[in-house]
């Protein structure tokens, strides 16, 4: 699907919204992986985190091997763990498989089994089998592993998917880039990514960390970035580097939800806002010309919700006034004298007469000032409105201001939000029967959160966190030009894709 | 921009041809208008009456002739019809433009909820009723449209009625050979318009607005078994006004599989 460049427009402003709630210290973490509806991640030195909603974070329960930088995928009923250890000076090093069929230690089936080594370095060759990173081949279910870092070549591998091992022990590893670590393969549209982290890890907010990538029609490579250049001659088109207050992402890993939904982790090096900490964080991975791309959460702060589908905005199903009242149209001309073109005692602000000479299209000849949504909101009925669709006229009923709610979890990501009328309480809500209303003043119900996920292409899928009796996530969703509802949200369709724009 | 009529208005024509007239004859050197004697005058006069006379006559000529002369409309030929491949309700009874004036929100509720005639929200009119409103008569009148659309205007100008800031009140009955829940009606108009559905008014878009598709769309309401009224009040400021209906089912696909009828049409 097209990507939607208004939205690009908006990421080339973005700065990080939120940090994940909870704690969320880690260094190297894995790709994130659920089990019995917990997101899991682990890191260097056995550290551990575990979440109920991917939003709120706490310790976990530290495997039995501790190495560096482990990754975890999830095959058939085992979930299996390869770490890194360092056998002797750098770069000596060898990657181990533990397995479990949970990762859940209150489950009786929660035991980890040491299933021996798949990839080493002796420290003389190029290369240092540190940072396994997998991938499961959606094309053919085969299972591959990359590894390495600085010491000369990340290297591929394949694995066994059954059991996890190496699946030809004695056929050499194939060597695919250079000047990079944390590296990690993913698969997309007949494409094959290889993400991995340039610059310097673990020098706190001087760490030079960010996450380049290339790609190749074949696994074995080569992978080249944007410009055509080899990973194996150092290329790598960047992915994200720091931003905001974080400093230094690496350790990419793949969230796909599903429903076209996709994020990805990455720890930064340090979060100034946690005093330099290594934190998770999890972001939307967006699609662009076939290159993958960092997206944002959203950020706090007003916004006009306009529908992919028909162009037209959430509004209050109320009376609009023209910003700055409405302007009488002088002197005859189409549409002279027609409805919309009284004007109201006295005028709005700016409605005076325009500048001598110029007429109706040379406007006030002042500077209108944006709507006061307590000037025009004094005829809006006192109890619940409807909502509905309209073309944007920069007026109060279509301002939505757009607030995280602290305690009431979230989502891989991101909190629930709350959102309300800017300047005013009415705040959006989901009825019982799968329709949308504006209630007077946000109380908290879960019909009034709001969870908000990028989609690949950049637009917005916006869904209650619940919808009365309806037993299926539902999803805003622009059924007319002018009418919107909550419904089953379809991936192929534009109807539930929103844009989340400035207004 | 402004909103351009379908065709030019009549109105204006005139206007730009009487003020040419105007100035050609303010052109006119004195003498030649002394060279006309009384006869000649005479004829002229004649002349003049006899078009001034036509074009009074021709709205009534074209009532007369009905909806023959409406490109997109024709007189219904059987008892139900089917929606068409893409679900619109093709069938309607529509009651003579009646003047009104106003398109925003609280003028369009206001105009709608006046009462123009007995039971106007609850009556189901056969063809060629007649109701009285303001000392003016105006008729119901059956019709199947070519298109997706109805197009208010062709129905308006082929009765010699006007087109602009005027009501048209819609309806038709939607045969369902079993209840259907979780539909929507979605309809699109020019200009504003209300829809009710079995009594229930279930949409309001407002404005000065051009027909869109599934424009103003209900909440999920259900279809009895039998018969179920649709009702429309489309208002319209000035030029080209029309509107098209149907239903959506669950999945918001075009609901199919009823018939419309619009009670027995007269002969």
């Amino acid at each position: 699907m097209k990507f939607l460049t208004q939205t690009a427009a908006i990421l080339a402003l973005a700065v990080r919204s939120f940090a994940l709630d909870g704690d969320v210290r880690i260094h190297d973490p894995s790709t994130i992986v659920r089990c019995d509806g917990k997101y899991y991640t682990y890191g260097t030195g056995g550290s551990c985190l575990v979440s109920d909603d991917g939003w709120t974070w706490r310790r976990g329960t530290t495997p039995p091997r501790r190495g560096m930088a482990p990754d975890v995928v999830h095959l058939n009923d085992r979930y299996f763990m390869y770490v890194a250890r360092n056998v002797g000076a750098q770069p000596r090093a060898d990657i181990n498989l533990i397995w479990n069929k949970s990762l859940d230690p209150n489950s009786p089936d929660y035991r980890w089994e040491e299933a021996g080594v798949v990839a080493s370095s002796d420290g003389i060759e190029d290369c240092n089998a540190i940072d396994p990173g997998l991938l499961l081949d959606p094309k053919d279910g085969r299972l591959w592993m990359v590894y390495g870092s600085y010491f000369g070549y990340i290297r591929l591998v394949e694995l066994d998917p059954k059991a996890g091992g190496r699946k030809n022990p004695i056929d050499p590893p194939v060597n695919l880039a250079i000047n990079c670590e944390a590296s990690i393969m993913i698969a997309h549209d007949g494409w094959y990514y290889l993400l991995a982290t340039h610059g310097s890890c673990c020098r706190g907010a001087d760490s030079g960390y960010n996450i380049r990538m290339g790609r190749s029609k074949i696994i074995t490579g080569p992978f080249l970035d944007h410009e055509g250049i080899d990973m194996m001659q150092g290329g790598g088109k960047l992915f994200t580097g720091s931003g905001g207050r974080v400093v230094g992402p690496g350790h990419f890993g793949r969230i796909n939800l599903g429903d076209g939904v996709e994020k990805f982790s990455c720890h930064y090096e340090a979060d100034l806002d946690r005093g330099g900490a290594s934190v998770l964080d999890i972001r939307p991975l967006l699609w662009k010309d076939g290159w993958p791309l960092a997206g944002e959460n959203l950020r706090e702060g007003t916004y006009q919700i306009a529908s992919v589908r028909t162009g037209t905005v959430l509004e209050l199903a109320v009376e609009g006034v023209p910003v700055g009242g409405r302007r009488e149209r002088r002197g005859g001309g189409p549409g002279a004298g027609g409805p919309g073109f009284a004007r109201p005692g006295g005028g709005g602000p700016g409605a005076g007469g325009p500048p001598r000479g110029a007429g109706f299209f040379g406007g006030t000849g002042g500077v209108i000032p944006s709507q006061d949504v307590g000037q025009v909101s004094t005829n809006w009925p006192d109890g619940n409105i409807d909502l509905r669709m309209a073309n944007f006229l920069c007026q109060a009923q279509q301002k939505w201001r757009i607030t995280a709610v602290t305690n009431a979890g979230g989502y891989p990501g991101s909190p629930y939000f709350k959102i309300t009328i800017d300047g005013a309480d009415r705040a959006l809500a989901a009825t019982a029967d799968g329709e949308l209303i504006a209630v007077p003043a946000f109380t908290g119900a879960p019909e009034q959160l709001w969870r908000i996920d990028q989609l690949t292409d950049g637009a917005w899928r916006i869904m209650p966190k619940s919808a009365g009796s309806s037993k299926e996530p539902l999803a805003l969703s622009a059924v007319g030009s002018s009418f919107a509802t909550l419904s089953k949200f379809d991936a192929k369709s534009d109807k539930q894709r929103w844009l989340i724009k400035t207004p | 921009m402004e909103k351009q009529p379908t065709r030019s208005n009549e109105t204006g024509v005139m206007e730009r041809d009487c003020a040419e007239s105007q100035s050609q004859h303010d052109r006119q050197p004195s003498p030649l208008r002394l060279a006309f004697d009384t006869a000649t005058l005479r004829k002229i006069i004649f002349s003049v009456l006899l078009v001034l006379a036509y074009s009074t006559m021709q709205p009534i000529a074209n009532a007369a002739e009905g909806l023959a002369s409406a490109p997109t409309l024709t007189r219904p030929t059987s008892a139900n019809k089917s929606p068409s491949a893409d679900g619109f309700i093709q069938r309607w009874l529509i009651l003579e433009p009646i003047r009104a004036n106003g398109l925003t929100d609280h003028a369009v509720q206001a105009l709608v909820k006046k009462e123009y005639f007995s039971n106007q929200f609850t009556v189901v009119p056969k063809d060629g009723d007649m109701v009285a409103f303001d000392g003016t008569e105006h008729i119901w009148h059956a019709v199947d449209t070519k298109e997706y659309n109805v197009n208010l205007y062709h129905f308006a100008r082929a009765l010699g009625k006007p087109t602009s800031n005027v009501l048209l009140w819609g309806v038709t009955i939607v045969n369902c050979p079993e209840e259907i829940s979780g539909v929507r009606l979605a309809i699109g108009s020019n200009a504003a318009s209300v829809w009710w559905v079995n009594g229930q008014e279930v949409i309001g878009i407002y404005g000065d607005r051009q027909t869109v598709i599934d424009d103003g769309v209900s909440k999920r309401l259900t279809l009895k078994k039998g018969p179920n009224i649709v009702r429309c009040a489309v208002l319209n400021g000035g030029g080209a006004t029309d509107f098209c209906a149907r239903f959506l089912d669950a999945n918001d696909k075009p609901l199919k599989g009823f018939t419309v009828s619009a009670g027995e049409v007269a002969k």
